[in-house]
């Protein structure tokens, strides 16, 4: 058995972790929210520079042809490093959905240029309040031309490109527009995590390209592979608020000692590092389900998912509670990863969904054996 | 990354299950366990501990007993990984157990580090064979959590010593034929400077057994109570006033030897929200249930990958995290709910107390009573918490009254 990351991609991994040191990603990270830009375009260039934003894609389309297990680690970096960049939406989202088409022309046009950070794309599903799923899109596609209305959509302002899910007679499909269009309308929204830019946007009679049209499942696979990339993110992000935590701990004196020298601490410190652990193992098992394109991805998707949104919920919030009254200011980072956490938790649906979609995956699968 | 095993795995593993196959009867599900005779109404206790110590000795001879220990004592020489392998063939089949593992998984490796020459051919090899049982005589009334404070008094004339108090919560002392044993042997040092280490026949004048019923009905394990015991001085442990080291060397053992909480797990609460009826529904149409149903899945999945996690340590050749501490926490507490959510959905029916194996009410309410009992043995949650926090996150012990001052001035046990 090897259920671990290969040295390969555990060098990568350190690789991309050296980065965001070397960069400061949380102090960028902190300038985005406070200032008025809407990503770190410095640190996009750096991580472009490095490849990242081609590991997925084939080398005929211009990438490195890796695979998902290599993307899995350098989600968790991008977690650990709360980094102000559209990756996750430009990678994660709309370069897997058109990698996933089996349309050779949107690839051959596209996939180069998402490869060589040209292009940022992005998918824009959610419509109203409520959790984002395969069949419950109201835009519409027909006839080349697509029309409706998406909101928070992540990185809408940024993107050049966007994967737009709509309804195609009784399917709802994957379709590809550009963003300067005629008939796009972006509106700028103000994110909960303002080191991250979140848009509105109108679509009327815009041209529209069929990534997938002819099943409903193309936004469901989507989904759970968005899922379990976003759990290594969320992972990452949430060792690095219970490291944050326990250096807090061992550093800070009451009562003549080190706080972490008080059970009630100790104990918080243990209860994250479990939920932790057992997220990260989640994660691994959905990393080779997502790897093998395997028929146990919806539940290992939904597994990794669920697990790893609790895990970054618990270790943030508690980091906080380490901290004290310190960690509730502005001035210290904790609520960067607390803000961050309650970001990746409801991006591509909330936790009361992914647990109701993780309950009826078992069901079909007759799981666990 | 991938679930396969090495070519040299593969081929242990084929001769692990051949030998299996050949020499006991396959499980039909993973209930379809073991019954002693006992349960069939053909015996008594005595049943499922014969037959475990013959499955044990059959073991013995074809060479699967004590894998992990040298050849010379009785054992394999086997790899951690082999081991690994060897209990996920075991576990397909209906055998017995429960008897050796303080033995083996205990008192064995403390006995090869600190055994002379002598008695280790003398004791460890008829351990490995299965007919002699041990027992661990650690914890006191006034010394669980806190085991270095026992109270059991050692004294040595000439090379002899003589053994006075009290030993509780002893698994198996009653069917035990050897134990090892954490005494004082001085209660003017400091607390775990006192302490002496020795092994002992259960069968020596003095010791008396008194089984402790649990809350499960059970009785399982004792009170054992010295009175002028002799031990030559032959059968210590490391040094006088070195027993704590020895002590630790032990319970590093324990650690590694429990695993899984056993009981009701995800299966079992899925299959019942199933079955059950709520409001005209089965259960598991409900929200609140799905979201429990979805929480416990994602626990029972993250101890399985965390095991195989540090199954691909082992097979690597590294030495696998203290991820041991996770999975009795999470298993023993995920149990305990599952058990309460599970007779919650039965209603009435769940009052009505059930005795038949094959009854799902009995399993589920045989959980609900055996949960405590796992949440404490072997390093409570609270104990094993701070493990995490000390050997993995590397923070500080707490802050210590009781560590450099003569024993006899601290305060211990219950005031009330």
């Amino acid at each position: 058995m090897n259920f671990e990351f290969s040295d390969d991609q555990l060098v990568m991994k350190e690789e991309v972790r050296k980065l965001f040191e070397k960069e400061d990603s949380v102090k960028r990270n902190r300038n985005i929210l406070e200032g008025e830009e809407n990503f770190d375009k410095d640190l996009w260039n750096k991580v472009v520079e490095m490849g990242l934003t081609a590991i997925t894609i084939p080398e005929e389309h211009g990438g490195i042809g890796l695979g998902f297990l290599e993307l899995c680690v350098v989600a968790e970096e991008m977690g650990r490093a709360i980094a102000p960049i559209p990756y996750s939406s430009s990678v994660y989202l709309a370069t897997t959905a058109i990698i996933n088409s089996s349309n050779d022309d949107v690839k051959k046009e596209y996939l180069p240029k998402l490869a060589a950070g040209e292009m940022i794309g992005t998918f824009a599903h959610s419509e109203e309040l409520g959790t984002p799923t395969s069949d419950n899109a109201k835009t519409t596609f027909q006839n080349g031309k697509l029309s409706g209305d998406k909101i928070a959509v992540p990185d809408g302002d940024i993107a050049n490109l966007f994967v737009v899910s709509a309804k195609c007679g009784d399917k709802v499909g994957l379709f590809l527009v550009d963003a300067d269009s005629k008939g796009v309308e972006v509106s700028k929204a103000e994110c909960f995590d303002g080191s991250r830019s979140y848009a509105n946007i109108n679509f009327k009679d815009v041209d529209a390209k069929i990534i997938e049209d002819s099943s409903s499942e193309a936004i469901d696979k989507l989904l759970n592979q968005a899922a379990v990339l976003f759990a290594f993110e969320q992972v990452g992000g949430a060792e690095a608020s219970m490291n944050m935590a326990k250096e807090y701990a061992m550093g800070r004196y009451a009562f003549g000692r080190q706080i972490g020298s008080f059970q009630a601490i100790k104990h918080k410190l243990a209860d994250m590092y479990i939920s932790l652990t057992l997220a990260r193992s989640n994660c691994y098992f959905g990393a080779w389900a997502l790897g093998n394109d395997a028929p146990e991805l919806p539940v290992a998707a939904a597994t990794a998912r669920v697990s790893a949104t609790k895990a970054f919920y618990e270790c943030s919030k508690e980091n906080i509670q380490t901290h004290g009254g310190m960690g509730a200011t502005w001035e210290f980072d904790c609520h960067l990863f607390y803000r961050r956490a309650r970001l990746l938790s409801a991006n591509i649906g909330g936790q009361s969904l992914w647990k109701d979609k993780l309950v009826s995956s078992i069901e079909r699968s007759n799981l666990p054996q | 990354m991938d679930f396969n095993d090495t070519a040299e795995e593969a081929k242990f593993r084929k001769e692990a299950s051949d030998w299996l196959s050949a020499n006991a009867e396959k499980k039909e599900h993973s209930r379809d366990v073991y019954r002693p005779a006992e349960m069939t109404g053909e015996g008594g206790e005595s049943s499922a501990l014969q037959d475990a110590k013959d499955w044990m000795t059959k073991k013995y001879e074809a060479g699967w007993a004590c894998l992990h220990w040298p050849k010379e004592y009785g054992g394999r020489d086997a790899t951690a990984i082999e081991r690994v392998i060897w209990a996920q063939e075991e576990s397909k089949y209906k055998v017995p157990g429960g008897f050796h593992e303080i033995g083996q998984g205990m008192a064995g490796p403390t006995m090869m580090l600190y055994a002379t020459e002598e008695q280790k051919k003398q004791y460890l090899p008829p351990m490995a064979k299965g007919q002699e049982i041990w027992c661990q005589l650690f914890s006191e009334p006034g010394a669980g959590s806190d085991l270095a404070g026992i109270k059991t008094k050692a004294e040595l004339d000439g090379d002899t010593w003589t053994i006075n108090g009290q030993k509780v919560w002893t698994s198996g002392a009653h069917y035990s034929d050897y134990a090892i044993l954490v005494t004082r042997s001085d209660f003017n040092a400091p607390k775990h400077k006192g302490l002496t280490y020795f092994f002992l026949d259960m069968k020596s004048p003095g010791i008396e057994v008194r089984p402790i019923r649990q809350i499960t009905g059970g009785a399982n394990f004792n009170e054992v109570y010295f009175t002028d015991v002799k031990i030559p001085d032959s059968q210590r442990l490391g040094e006088v006033g070195d027993g704590w080291k020895v002590a630790l060397t032990t319970l590093m053992n324990e650690r590694l030897a429990v695993g899984d909480a056993s009981g009701v797990d995800f299966q079992e609460i899925f299959e019942l929200t199933k079955e059950s009826d709520f409001n005209g529904e089965n259960a598991i149409s409900n929200g609140g249930v799905r979201e429990k149903l979805a929480d416990w899945y994602c626990e029972y999945a993250g101890l399985k990958y965390t095991k195989m996690r540090n199954i691909s340590a082992l097979s690597r050749g590294d030495t696998p995290g203290p991820d041991a501490s996770i999975t009795k926490i999470v298993s023993a507490n995920k149990l305990q709910d599952i058990a309460n959510f599970g007779m919650d959905l039965m209603d009435n029916a769940s009052i009505i107390k059930s005795d038949d194996k094959d009854d799902i009410r009995a399993l589920f309410q045989g959980s609900l009573l055996g949960a405590p009992l796992i949440r404490i043995a072997g390093g409570t949650d609270e104990i094993l918490r701070n493990i995490i926090a000390e050997q993995v996150l590397g923070m500080p012990q707490d802050v210590r009254v009781d560590k450099t001052v003569p024993f006899n001035e601290i305060p211990s046990g219950s005031k009330n």
